[in-house]
Protein backbone atom coordinates (compact mmCIF):
# COMPACT_ATOMS: atom_id res chain seq x y z
CA UNK A 1 0.00 0.00 0.00
CA UNK A 2 1.45 3.38 -1.22
CA UNK A 3 1.93 5.89 1.39
CA UNK A 4 -0.73 8.57 2.46
CA UNK A 5 0.52 12.54 2.86
CA UNK A 6 -0.78 13.96 6.12
CA UNK A 7 -1.68 17.38 6.29
CA UNK A 8 -2.79 17.53 10.16
CA UNK A 9 -3.25 21.54 10.17
CA UNK A 10 -2.55 24.02 12.70
CA UNK A 11 -5.43 22.94 15.19
CA UNK A 12 -4.14 19.27 15.26
CA UNK A 13 -1.17 20.54 16.85
CA UNK A 14 -2.77 22.66 19.43
CA UNK A 15 -5.95 22.68 20.54
CA UNK A 16 -7.34 19.76 18.91
CA UNK A 17 -4.26 17.22 19.11
CA UNK A 18 -6.47 14.99 20.06
CA UNK A 19 -7.13 14.28 16.54
CA UNK A 20 -4.14 14.34 15.46
CA UNK A 21 -3.04 11.85 17.65
CA UNK A 22 -5.83 9.89 17.50
CA UNK A 23 -5.51 9.76 13.04
CA UNK A 24 -2.24 8.46 13.92
CA UNK A 25 -3.12 5.99 16.39
CA UNK A 26 -6.15 5.18 14.68
CA UNK A 27 -3.74 4.61 11.38
CA UNK A 28 -0.90 2.31 13.44
CA UNK A 29 -3.64 -0.14 14.62
CA UNK A 30 -5.07 -0.81 11.12
CA UNK A 31 -1.81 -0.72 9.36
CA UNK A 32 -2.54 1.94 7.22
CA UNK A 33 0.68 3.92 5.83
CA UNK A 34 0.68 7.43 7.10
CA UNK A 35 3.64 10.45 6.98
CA UNK A 36 2.99 14.04 7.80
CA UNK A 37 4.16 16.04 4.74
CA UNK A 38 7.34 18.53 5.30
CA UNK A 39 7.63 21.90 6.06
CA UNK A 40 3.74 22.72 5.85
CA UNK A 41 1.88 26.23 6.52
CA UNK A 42 -1.60 27.01 8.03
CA UNK A 43 -3.98 26.90 5.04
CA UNK A 44 -5.44 30.58 6.33
CA UNK A 45 -8.97 28.75 7.87
CA UNK A 46 -11.62 31.43 8.50
CA UNK A 47 -9.29 34.43 8.02
CA UNK A 48 -7.68 34.31 4.84
CA UNK A 49 -10.24 34.12 2.83
CA UNK A 50 -12.68 37.06 5.21
CA UNK A 51 -9.66 39.27 4.09
CA UNK A 52 -8.21 38.45 0.51
CA UNK A 53 -9.15 35.95 -1.80
CA UNK A 54 -5.60 35.88 -2.87
CA UNK A 55 -4.03 34.64 -0.13
CA UNK A 56 -6.57 32.45 0.37
CA UNK A 57 -6.13 30.43 -2.84
CA UNK A 58 -2.05 31.01 -2.09
CA UNK A 59 -1.71 29.26 1.20
CA UNK A 60 -3.63 26.27 0.51
CA UNK A 61 -1.50 26.42 -2.81
CA UNK A 62 1.60 26.15 -1.35
CA UNK A 63 0.54 22.93 1.16
CA UNK A 64 -0.87 20.78 -2.43
CA UNK A 65 2.62 21.76 -4.00
CA UNK A 66 4.48 20.46 -1.08
CA UNK A 67 2.92 17.32 -1.14
CA UNK A 68 2.96 16.60 -4.54
CA UNK A 69 6.57 17.61 -5.00
CA UNK A 70 7.30 15.29 -1.85
CA UNK A 71 5.69 12.76 -3.99
CA UNK A 72 2.58 11.74 -2.46
CA UNK A 73 -0.54 10.91 -4.40
CA UNK A 74 -3.24 11.26 -2.27
CA UNK A 75 -3.28 14.16 1.10
CA UNK A 76 -4.92 12.88 3.98
CA UNK A 77 -6.32 16.50 5.56
CA UNK A 78 -8.26 15.55 8.63
CA UNK A 79 -9.63 18.89 9.62
CA UNK A 80 -13.10 20.08 8.02
CA UNK A 81 -11.16 23.68 7.42
CA UNK A 82 -8.24 22.65 6.15
CA UNK A 83 -10.26 20.31 3.98
CA UNK A 84 -12.41 22.83 2.73
CA UNK A 85 -9.96 24.88 2.05
CA UNK A 86 -7.53 22.61 -0.15
CA UNK A 87 -10.43 21.77 -1.81
CA UNK A 88 -11.54 25.01 -2.43
CA UNK A 89 -8.14 26.00 -4.01
CA UNK A 90 -7.52 22.59 -5.98
CA UNK A 91 -11.25 23.63 -7.47
CA UNK A 92 -10.75 27.11 -8.16
CA UNK A 93 -7.33 26.80 -10.10
CA UNK A 94 -8.06 23.68 -11.94
CA UNK A 95 -11.10 25.69 -13.44
CA UNK A 96 -9.05 28.75 -14.01
CA UNK A 97 -5.90 28.52 -15.97
CA UNK A 98 -4.82 32.36 -15.35
CA UNK A 99 -5.50 32.28 -11.96
CA UNK A 100 -3.43 29.05 -11.71
CA UNK A 101 -0.64 30.82 -13.16
CA UNK A 102 -0.90 34.18 -11.13
CA UNK A 103 -0.99 31.68 -7.63
CA UNK A 104 1.92 29.14 -8.93
CA UNK A 105 4.17 32.22 -9.54
CA UNK A 106 2.80 33.67 -6.32
CA UNK A 107 4.18 30.38 -4.44
CA UNK A 108 7.18 29.75 -6.70
CA UNK A 109 6.05 26.61 -7.52
CA UNK A 110 3.91 24.47 -9.32
CA UNK A 111 0.38 23.43 -7.69
CA UNK A 112 0.49 19.89 -8.50
CA UNK A 113 -2.34 17.31 -8.69
CA UNK A 114 -2.58 15.82 -5.50
CA UNK A 115 -5.90 13.69 -4.44
CA UNK A 116 -7.17 14.91 -1.31
CA UNK A 117 -9.17 12.95 1.19
CA UNK A 118 -11.49 13.80 4.29
CA UNK A 119 -10.95 11.37 6.66
CA UNK A 120 -14.25 9.84 6.12
CA UNK A 121 -12.63 9.28 2.41
CA UNK A 122 -9.77 7.83 3.73
CA UNK A 123 -11.04 5.20 6.05
CA UNK A 124 -13.97 4.34 3.21
CA UNK A 125 -10.98 3.88 0.89
CA UNK A 126 -8.31 1.85 3.13
CA UNK A 127 -9.87 0.59 6.49
CA UNK A 128 -13.20 -0.80 6.32
CA UNK A 129 -12.13 -4.61 6.09
CA UNK A 130 -9.13 -3.91 8.47
CA UNK A 131 -12.05 -2.17 11.03
CA UNK A 132 -13.95 -5.34 10.38
CA UNK A 133 -10.77 -7.62 11.06
CA UNK A 134 -9.56 -5.73 14.32
CA UNK A 135 -12.97 -4.67 16.24
CA UNK A 136 -12.82 -6.45 19.45
CA UNK A 137 -14.82 -3.51 21.55
CA UNK A 138 -17.92 -2.67 19.74
CA UNK A 139 -19.17 0.62 20.78
CA UNK A 140 -23.05 -0.16 21.97
CA UNK A 141 -25.06 3.40 22.34
CA UNK A 142 -26.71 5.70 20.11
CA UNK A 143 -24.69 8.56 18.67
CA UNK A 144 -25.28 11.21 16.75
CA UNK A 145 -22.92 11.82 13.62
CA UNK A 146 -22.48 15.47 13.50
CA UNK A 147 -21.05 16.52 10.15
CA UNK A 148 -21.27 20.41 10.47
CA UNK A 149 -20.44 22.53 6.98
CA UNK A 150 -17.74 22.01 5.44
CA UNK A 151 -17.00 18.44 5.05
CA UNK A 152 -20.17 18.37 3.06
CA UNK A 153 -20.96 22.06 1.12
CA UNK A 154 -20.36 23.43 -1.14
CA UNK A 155 -21.48 19.72 -2.87
CA UNK A 156 -20.14 21.23 -6.02
CA UNK A 157 -16.64 21.55 -4.68
CA UNK A 158 -16.65 18.66 -1.93
CA UNK A 159 -18.41 15.95 -4.52
CA UNK A 160 -18.66 13.47 -1.31
CA UNK A 161 -21.74 12.51 0.46
CA UNK A 162 -25.06 13.22 0.39
CA UNK A 163 -25.34 16.82 1.28
CA UNK A 164 -28.78 17.31 3.24
CA UNK A 165 -28.47 13.82 5.19
CA UNK A 166 -24.75 12.30 4.89
CA UNK A 167 -24.19 8.89 5.78
CA UNK A 168 -20.45 8.36 5.62
CA UNK A 169 -19.58 8.76 9.66
CA UNK A 170 -23.08 6.83 10.12
CA UNK A 171 -21.78 3.99 7.96
CA UNK A 172 -18.15 3.99 9.70
CA UNK A 173 -20.23 4.31 13.48
CA UNK A 174 -22.09 1.06 12.51
CA UNK A 175 -18.69 -0.65 11.97
CA UNK A 176 -18.14 0.03 15.18
CA UNK A 177 -20.73 -1.77 16.77
CA UNK A 178 -22.82 1.97 17.19
CA UNK A 179 -26.02 2.99 16.58
CA UNK A 180 -26.10 5.97 14.87
CA UNK A 181 -29.48 8.36 15.50
CA UNK A 182 -31.68 9.72 12.21
CA UNK A 183 -32.12 13.29 13.46
CA UNK A 184 -32.57 16.87 12.06
CA UNK A 185 -29.03 18.87 13.17
CA UNK A 186 -26.35 16.83 11.01
CA UNK A 187 -25.20 19.85 9.02
CA UNK A 188 -26.12 22.79 10.55
CA UNK A 189 -23.23 25.18 11.88
CA UNK A 190 -22.58 25.18 15.35
CA UNK A 191 -20.87 28.91 14.95
CA UNK A 192 -17.42 27.34 13.12
CA UNK A 193 -14.85 29.87 13.86
CA UNK A 194 -16.25 32.20 15.79
CA UNK A 195 -15.46 30.72 18.84
CA UNK A 196 -13.30 33.45 20.40
CA UNK A 197 -14.87 36.46 18.21
CA UNK A 198 -18.44 35.59 19.21
CA UNK A 199 -18.60 33.58 21.78
CA UNK A 200 -22.37 33.46 22.99
CA UNK A 201 -23.39 33.37 19.16
CA UNK A 202 -21.40 29.79 19.20
CA UNK A 203 -23.17 28.71 22.45
CA UNK A 204 -26.84 29.64 21.22
CA UNK A 205 -26.11 27.66 17.68
CA UNK A 206 -24.21 24.94 19.55
CA UNK A 207 -26.84 24.16 22.03
CA UNK A 208 -29.58 24.04 19.10
CA UNK A 209 -27.69 21.18 17.79
CA UNK A 210 -26.77 19.11 21.19
CA UNK A 211 -30.67 19.91 22.22
CA UNK A 212 -31.48 17.87 19.27
CA UNK A 213 -29.14 15.00 19.64
CA UNK A 214 -29.56 14.97 23.25
CA UNK A 215 -33.32 15.29 23.25
CA UNK A 216 -33.44 11.62 20.34
CA UNK A 217 -31.22 9.79 23.33
CA UNK A 218 -27.61 10.22 21.07
CA UNK A 219 -24.90 8.66 24.56
CA UNK A 220 -22.42 10.64 22.69
CA UNK A 221 -21.94 12.73 19.36
CA UNK A 222 -19.21 11.86 16.90
CA UNK A 223 -17.29 14.42 14.70
CA UNK A 224 -14.20 14.88 12.13
CA UNK A 225 -14.10 18.84 12.55
CA UNK A 226 -12.03 20.65 15.12
CA UNK A 227 -14.05 23.68 15.38
CA UNK A 228 -17.44 21.53 15.57
CA UNK A 229 -15.48 19.28 18.74
CA UNK A 230 -14.39 22.74 20.30
CA UNK A 231 -17.28 24.22 20.06
CA UNK A 232 -19.57 21.37 21.65
CA UNK A 233 -16.78 20.31 23.97
CA UNK A 234 -14.43 23.12 25.23
CA UNK A 235 -17.81 26.11 25.02
CA UNK A 236 -20.33 23.81 26.64
CA UNK A 237 -20.93 25.96 29.40
CA UNK A 238 -22.02 28.53 27.51
CA UNK A 239 -23.91 25.77 25.23
CA UNK A 240 -25.47 25.03 28.84
CA UNK A 241 -26.88 28.47 29.46
CA UNK A 242 -28.87 28.04 26.78
CA UNK A 243 -30.09 24.63 26.78
CA UNK A 244 -33.18 23.41 28.37
CA UNK A 245 -31.45 21.08 30.99
CA UNK A 246 -27.38 20.96 30.99
CA UNK A 247 -25.94 17.77 29.10
CA UNK A 248 -22.94 16.12 30.08
CA UNK A 249 -22.98 13.92 26.66
CA UNK A 250 -19.48 13.63 25.34
CA UNK A 251 -18.39 14.31 22.18
CA UNK A 252 -16.09 12.25 20.49
CA UNK A 253 -13.84 12.01 16.92
CA UNK A 254 -14.28 9.41 14.59
CA UNK A 255 -11.30 8.43 14.88
CA UNK A 256 -11.50 8.12 18.49
CA UNK A 257 -14.47 6.27 18.30
CA UNK A 258 -12.97 3.74 15.83
CA UNK A 259 -9.92 3.29 17.69
CA UNK A 260 -11.28 2.48 20.60
CA UNK A 261 -13.60 -0.25 19.07
CA UNK A 262 -10.57 -1.24 17.73
CA UNK A 263 -9.32 -2.28 20.97
CA UNK A 264 -6.90 0.93 21.52
CA UNK A 265 -7.11 2.54 25.38
CA UNK A 266 -8.96 5.72 25.90
CA UNK A 267 -5.67 7.28 26.80
CA UNK A 268 -4.60 6.10 23.54
CA UNK A 269 -6.76 7.91 21.50
CA UNK A 270 -6.72 10.71 24.01
CA UNK A 271 -9.80 11.31 25.40
CA UNK A 272 -8.34 12.64 28.29
CA UNK A 273 -7.72 16.06 26.31
CA UNK A 274 -11.32 16.99 26.34
CA UNK A 275 -13.27 19.19 28.41
CA UNK A 276 -16.52 16.96 28.91
CA UNK A 277 -15.52 13.79 30.54
CA UNK A 278 -16.09 10.48 28.43
CA UNK A 279 -17.87 7.60 30.48
CA UNK A 280 -16.77 4.24 28.97
CA UNK A 281 -19.53 2.35 31.05
CA UNK A 282 -22.29 4.92 29.66
CA UNK A 283 -20.99 4.81 25.48
CA UNK A 284 -20.34 0.97 26.16
CA UNK A 285 -24.36 0.40 26.66
CA UNK A 286 -27.28 0.24 24.41
CA UNK B 1 -27.15 53.19 -16.10
CA UNK B 2 -23.65 53.03 -15.91
CA UNK B 3 -23.06 53.35 -12.22
CA UNK B 4 -25.27 50.00 -11.84
CA UNK B 5 -23.56 48.34 -14.76
CA UNK B 6 -20.16 49.27 -13.03
CA UNK B 7 -21.39 47.86 -9.65
CA UNK B 8 -22.99 44.79 -10.57
CA UNK B 9 -19.70 44.37 -13.18
CA UNK B 10 -17.44 45.12 -9.87
CA UNK B 11 -19.06 42.19 -8.22
CA UNK B 12 -18.81 39.98 -11.02
CA UNK B 13 -15.15 40.64 -11.99
CA UNK B 14 -14.43 40.28 -8.29
CA UNK B 15 -15.81 37.53 -7.31
CA UNK B 16 -17.01 35.82 -10.38
CA UNK B 17 -20.76 35.56 -9.26
CA UNK B 18 -23.49 37.30 -10.91
CA UNK B 19 -25.65 38.54 -8.39
CA UNK B 20 -28.63 39.42 -11.20
CA UNK B 21 -29.43 35.41 -11.01
CA UNK B 22 -30.81 36.19 -7.83
CA UNK B 23 -35.21 36.38 -8.10
CA UNK B 24 -35.13 37.37 -4.42
CA UNK B 25 -36.92 33.53 -3.07
CA UNK B 26 -35.54 33.85 -0.18
CA UNK B 27 -34.52 30.47 -0.20
CA UNK B 28 -31.24 31.45 1.74
CA UNK B 29 -32.51 33.75 4.53
CA UNK B 30 -34.47 30.52 5.57
CA UNK B 31 -31.80 28.64 5.47
CA UNK B 32 -29.42 31.14 7.38
CA UNK B 33 -27.82 30.63 10.95
CA UNK B 34 -27.24 33.91 11.57
CA UNK B 35 -30.21 35.80 9.70
CA UNK B 36 -31.64 36.72 13.05
CA UNK B 37 -28.01 38.60 13.70
CA UNK B 38 -27.92 39.83 10.70
CA UNK B 39 -28.87 43.44 9.91
CA UNK B 40 -30.34 43.02 6.36
CA UNK B 41 -30.79 38.98 5.61
CA UNK B 42 -28.62 37.28 2.75
CA UNK B 43 -31.53 37.47 0.11
CA UNK B 44 -31.77 41.33 0.76
CA UNK B 45 -27.71 41.87 0.37
CA UNK B 46 -28.64 40.48 -3.28
CA UNK B 47 -31.34 42.45 -3.76
CA UNK B 48 -29.22 45.58 -3.09
CA UNK B 49 -26.39 44.27 -4.77
CA UNK B 50 -29.00 43.85 -7.78
CA UNK B 51 -29.89 47.81 -7.53
CA UNK B 52 -26.34 48.85 -8.50
CA UNK B 53 -26.23 51.95 -6.66
CA UNK B 54 -23.39 52.86 -5.18
CA UNK B 55 -25.24 54.21 -1.86
CA UNK B 56 -27.18 51.00 -1.87
CA UNK B 57 -23.41 49.30 -2.49
CA UNK B 58 -21.90 51.38 0.12
CA UNK B 59 -25.01 50.12 3.04
CA UNK B 60 -23.84 46.62 2.01
CA UNK B 61 -19.90 47.07 2.72
CA UNK B 62 -21.05 49.11 6.12
CA UNK B 63 -23.57 46.28 6.88
CA UNK B 64 -23.25 43.99 10.22
CA UNK B 65 -24.52 41.01 8.10
CA UNK B 66 -21.12 40.23 5.81
CA UNK B 67 -19.09 40.15 8.93
CA UNK B 68 -21.34 37.81 11.10
CA UNK B 69 -21.91 35.58 8.11
CA UNK B 70 -20.00 32.43 9.13
CA UNK B 71 -19.19 30.51 5.09
CA UNK B 72 -21.64 27.48 6.33
CA UNK B 73 -22.28 27.89 2.74
CA UNK B 74 -26.27 26.60 3.75
CA UNK B 75 -27.55 29.12 1.40
CA UNK B 76 -25.22 28.28 -1.69
CA UNK B 77 -26.15 24.65 -1.31
CA UNK B 78 -29.66 25.51 -1.50
CA UNK B 79 -29.92 28.67 -3.91
CA UNK B 80 -32.34 27.51 -6.76
CA UNK B 81 -29.88 29.65 -9.04
CA UNK B 82 -26.68 28.30 -7.45
CA UNK B 83 -25.45 31.89 -6.79
CA UNK B 84 -22.17 31.36 -4.17
CA UNK B 85 -23.58 34.26 -1.48
CA UNK B 86 -20.53 33.16 0.71
CA UNK B 87 -18.12 33.80 -2.18
CA UNK B 88 -20.09 37.21 -2.42
CA UNK B 89 -19.53 37.91 1.40
CA UNK B 90 -15.75 37.38 1.40
CA UNK B 91 -15.29 39.81 -1.34
CA UNK B 92 -17.69 42.54 0.24
CA UNK B 93 -15.30 42.18 3.72
CA UNK B 94 -12.28 42.47 1.25
CA UNK B 95 -14.23 45.81 0.10
CA UNK B 96 -15.01 46.76 3.36
CA UNK B 97 -11.84 46.67 4.57
CA UNK B 98 -10.14 48.13 1.79
CA UNK B 99 -12.45 51.25 2.22
CA UNK B 100 -11.93 51.17 6.02
CA UNK B 101 -15.51 51.18 6.61
CA UNK B 102 -16.62 47.99 8.35
CA UNK B 103 -19.16 47.56 10.92
CA UNK B 104 -18.26 48.63 14.33
CA UNK B 105 -19.57 45.35 15.69
CA UNK B 106 -17.16 43.94 13.70
CA UNK B 107 -14.08 45.02 15.55
CA UNK B 108 -13.93 42.12 16.94
CA UNK B 109 -14.07 39.65 14.20
CA UNK B 110 -11.72 41.84 12.65
CA UNK B 111 -9.72 42.04 15.64
CA UNK B 112 -9.51 37.71 15.56
CA UNK B 113 -8.90 37.73 11.67
CA UNK B 114 -5.59 39.85 11.89
CA UNK B 115 -4.20 38.15 15.06
CA UNK B 116 -4.48 34.85 13.38
CA UNK B 117 -2.97 36.09 10.01
CA UNK B 118 -0.39 38.24 11.63
CA UNK B 119 0.90 34.63 13.82
CA UNK B 120 0.65 32.52 10.12
CA UNK B 121 3.06 35.68 8.66
CA UNK B 122 5.67 34.63 11.61
CA UNK B 123 6.01 31.72 11.80
CA UNK B 124 3.82 29.73 8.59
CA UNK B 125 1.72 28.44 11.38
CA UNK B 126 -1.32 29.36 13.63
CA UNK B 127 0.00 29.59 17.33
CA UNK B 128 -2.49 29.85 18.98
CA UNK B 129 -1.27 31.58 22.08
CA UNK B 130 0.02 34.08 20.22
CA UNK B 131 -2.97 34.83 18.62
CA UNK B 132 -4.92 34.92 21.70
CA UNK B 133 -2.15 37.43 22.88
CA UNK B 134 -2.81 39.83 19.84
CA UNK B 135 -6.34 39.25 19.92
CA UNK B 136 -6.29 40.69 23.86
CA UNK B 137 -4.26 43.52 22.74
CA UNK B 138 -6.13 44.58 19.76
CA UNK B 139 -9.56 44.07 21.66
CA UNK B 140 -8.48 44.92 25.30
CA UNK B 141 -10.57 42.70 26.36
CA UNK B 142 -8.06 41.21 28.55
CA UNK B 143 -9.97 38.57 30.94
CA UNK B 144 -11.57 36.28 27.73
CA UNK B 145 -11.09 32.77 28.06
CA UNK B 146 -9.00 33.43 30.91
CA UNK B 147 -10.16 31.01 33.30
CA UNK B 148 -10.08 28.45 30.27
CA UNK B 149 -6.41 28.49 30.51
CA UNK B 150 -5.00 26.33 33.92
CA UNK B 151 -7.29 23.69 31.86
CA UNK B 152 -6.58 23.95 28.62
CA UNK B 153 -2.71 23.71 30.01
CA UNK B 154 -3.24 20.37 31.80
CA UNK B 155 -5.21 19.24 29.01
CA UNK B 156 -2.05 19.44 26.70
CA UNK B 157 -3.88 21.64 24.18
CA UNK B 158 -1.71 25.04 24.24
CA UNK B 159 1.85 25.30 23.22
CA UNK B 160 4.00 27.50 25.06
CA UNK B 161 6.01 27.76 21.75
CA UNK B 162 5.09 28.40 18.43
CA UNK B 163 6.29 25.71 15.67
CA UNK B 164 8.08 27.86 12.93
CA UNK B 165 8.46 26.61 9.24
CA UNK B 166 11.69 26.28 7.91
CA UNK B 167 10.89 27.89 4.53
CA UNK B 168 9.29 30.51 6.67
CA UNK B 169 10.50 33.21 4.09
CA UNK B 170 8.10 31.30 1.52
CA UNK B 171 5.18 32.51 3.42
CA UNK B 172 5.88 35.58 4.21
CA UNK B 173 6.64 35.97 0.60
CA UNK B 174 3.16 35.08 0.04
CA UNK B 175 1.75 37.93 2.41
CA UNK B 176 3.80 40.46 0.69
CA UNK B 177 2.21 39.12 -2.67
CA UNK B 178 -1.06 38.84 -1.76
CA UNK B 179 -2.13 41.51 0.88
CA UNK B 180 0.82 43.50 0.63
CA UNK B 181 2.89 45.11 2.93
CA UNK B 182 1.24 48.53 4.15
CA UNK B 183 -2.90 46.76 4.47
CA UNK B 184 -1.27 44.19 7.38
CA UNK B 185 -2.41 45.94 10.24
Amino acid sequence: MEKVGLYPGCSLKGSSREYGESVVALARVLGLPLEEIKDWNCCGASSAHAVSKELSLALPARVLSLAAAQGYKELLVPCAACFSRLKTTQHTLMGDDERRKKIEDIIGAEVGGVKILSVMEWLEKYAIDAIKEKMNHPIKARVACYYGCLLVRPSGVIKGDRVEDPQSLDNLVKLAGATPIDWAFKTECCGGGMSIAATETVGKLSAAVMEDATHRGAKAIVVACPMCHSNLDMRRPYINKNMEKATDVPVLYITQLLGMACGLTAEEVSVGRHFVNYKEEEICQK
Amino acid sequence: MSEKKSISTHVKSTSGVDVSHCYQCGKCTAGCVQAERMDYPPQYIMRLLQTGSEENYEKVLRSRSIWVCLNCENCYERCPQSIDIPHVMDMLREESLKRGIAHKDASKIIAFHRSFLSQIKNTGRLWEVGMEAEYKLRTMDLMQDVKLVPSMLSKGKLSILPEVIVDKAAVKKIFDRTVGVEKEK
